[in-house]
């Protein structure tokens, strides 16, 4: 593939809007309120291993997901403005595309959700040098059952670690606890539609940014990428049976009561 | 091919804004010692030496005057649509095909709508993406279908340089397409829950690449389309019009019947350009060094100024009176 970085299109400091559509007032008012409120007083959220967010160049963060609604993945963006003094933000992958669907479509987009064509990961990581957050469990890990909660899924979705390898973005693999007690599946009716509860129950959130993964040099073997699927996967797990060790109680926080 | 400049030019479709205005830009190079136009009606443009050859397109006709003019440089300015259709494409190419015709280079003006629109294309088309499959006639279909006729005119014929340049809609004071008359009306219509990212181009770029591609051997495709992906709502800003979400998010039978009783011609393309919008990668031409004049913000406030001086000269004259 060619290197076209240089003839991306000028920055227009008068526009508010984004060639991806994604709106400043939007994201900051979604920021300043609902966002703000779910952050600070409804998950308390906690961030460890901030400094292993990079400063500038693209790369690729890879979460556990959890929950029917992506709260997690509202909470890391806002973990990473946080943590990078709002220099950067992040554009969520999703593996659905929503433009066809009337307001939920716009409101993404505007947002920051990007459709997860091969093409728009690539533009995003190695020509746009920006962060992208993607849960490459698929639709497997937002829906299991409460039993089974914080036990990765395998990587069903390869697009990203592809994606990644290609642009030669660094993979950081983030690790989440609470978003599993956030929004619960608690039943599932006629097999296929989960039952969650209607707001988020309060649980404290702990994201943790583990160190970035290098991927290897594309073209990648397919066993290559799959070792780099089961290395991230295992690196998030171990992530998160350490921390689920440690933890007290999935609402509170601070030092043991006891 | 030695010599990539081209002296003898035939311009398909004079009467065109695109044709006409292409026209007058060549006659200024002094280095183009040949200008034929053909058309079906006469050209609108004041030209100076470039020559008006009427007539419906025939192959044999075509041919014919390709060898008595000697011409080079095929450009085909036409926009693909249901007015012309391919079967001009199709006569062109019939045309180049003739053994021993002089043309060594074919610079095809196609259109975006190649691409088709839907949900699961890249937020930015390249050239390698796949052509749409269009389920009805329209300028989807049209542009697929000329650009395949081209290709294989590329394939049999491989000493013609073939340039195909898919345009973003174009907009201008002198633009004809439905992009542009929606942004005329007095408020800009929308669908209901969609904010579609557009991205157009400025009629002076639309010239500005032919001619560009004219000087230049340049093989396969290449979009054309201004920096800048705006969101429907923004260009509403710019052209300080509001956006009235007066069309329901479902059925596109009722959205067509609504954009039409608003007195536009509105094909399938429009009501999809009003829920998904399009954005195009156009560093490939930009790569090979066109400079554009406009962003689609700029053309949009471009716009904007000619619409108000046209007011404001209006006003004069009916005041004058």
């Amino acid at each position: 593939m060619a290197d076209l970085r240089d003839h991306l299109p000028g920055l227009e400091p008068e526009r508010q809007i984004t060639d991806w559509g994604r709106s400043e007032r939007a994201e900051s008012l979604a920021d300043r309120t609902i966002y703000d409120f779910l952050y600070h007083y409804w998950f308390r959220v906690d961030v460890l291993g901030g400094e292993h967010l990079p400063a500038r160049g693209g790369a690729l963060l890879v979460a556990n997901r959890a929950g029917v609604v992506p709260f997690d993945g509202a909470m890391i963006g806002r973990a990473v403005g946080e943590e990078l003094a709002h220099n950067r933000s992040v554009h969520l992958a999703s593996r659905q595309s929503f433009s066809g669907v009337p307001g939920v479509g716009t409101l993404l987009m505007k947002l920051g959700v990007v459709h997860a064509h091969p093409a728009n990961l690539r533009r995003l990581l190695f020509d746009e040098q920006e962060l992208v957050l993607a849960f490459p469990e698929g639709g497997a890990g937002a829906q299991k059952p409460v039993r089974e909660r914080y036990q990765l899924r395998e990587f069903a979705e390869s697009r990203f670690l592809a994606a990644a390898i290609s642009a030669r973005a660094p993979i950081i693999p983030v690790a989440v606890l609470g978003s599993e007690e956030a929004v619960p599946v608690m039943a599932r009716l006629a097999t296929r539609l989960p039952v969650i509860p209607l707001l988020p129950l309060p649980a404290k959130f702990v994201i943790r940014f583990l160190a970035p993964v290098r991927p290897p040099s594309p073209p990648a073997a397919p066993e290559a990428q799959r070792e780099l699927a089961q290395r991230v996967r295992g690196l998030i797990q171990d992530g998160l049976f350490e921390m689920l060790s440690q933890r007290r109680s999935p609402w509170f926080s601070g030092p043991d009561p006891r | 091919m030695t010599s990539a400049a081209s002296r003898r030019i035939l311009i398909a479709g004079l009467a065109s804004a695109v044709g006409g205005r292409l026209a007058q830009r060549l006659e200024l190079d002094r280095g183009v010692e040949k200008i034929v136009g053909i058309d079906t009606v006469p050209p609108r443009h004041r030209l100076e030496r470039t020559e008006f050859a009427p007539g419906p397109d025939e192959p044999d006709r075509l041919d014919a005057i390709l060898r008595a003019a000697r011409i080079d440089t095929v450009v085909e300015t036409r926009p693909p649509g249901r007015r012309f259709g391919s079967s001009t494409a199709r006569a062109l190419v019939a045309a180049l095909e003739a053994p021993g015709s002089p043309v060594r280079k074919l610079v095809f003006k196609s259109s975006a709508h190649y691409y088709g629109y839907g949900p699961t294309t890249p937020a930015f088309l390249s050239e390698a993406d796949p052509a749409c499959q269009p389920d009805r006639p329209g300028i989807s279909r049209d542009a697929v279908d000329a650009e395949a006729a081209v290709a294989r005119l590329a394939g049999q014929r491989p000493h013609i340089t073939v340039t195909v340049l898919r345009f973003a809609d174009e907009i201008g004071a002198e633009s004809r397409g439905t992009h542009i008359r929606l942004l005329g009306l007095p408020f800009i219509p929308s669908i209901l829950g969609f904010d579609p990212r557009w991205q157009l181009v400025e009629e002076h770029d639309v010239v500005g690449a032919l001619a560009h591609a004219i000087d230049r051997p340049l093989s396969g495709a290449y979009n054309v389309a201004a920096d800048g992906v705006l969101a429907l709502s923004e260009i509403a800003a710019l052209l300080e019009k509001p956006v009235l979400p007066v069309l329901p998010p479902f059925g596109i039978g009722r959205v067509t019947a609504s954009l039409r009783a608003l007195g536009l011609p509105a094909p399938v393309e429009l009501v999809e350009a009003l829920r998904f919008g399009r954005g195009l990668d156009n560093r490939r031409l930009k790569a090979t060094g066109f400079p554009y004049r406009y962003t689609t913000r700029e053309a949009i406030l471009r716009l904007r100024q000619e619409r108000q001086r046209l007011a404001i000269t209006l006003q004069g004259t009916l005041q004058d009176r």
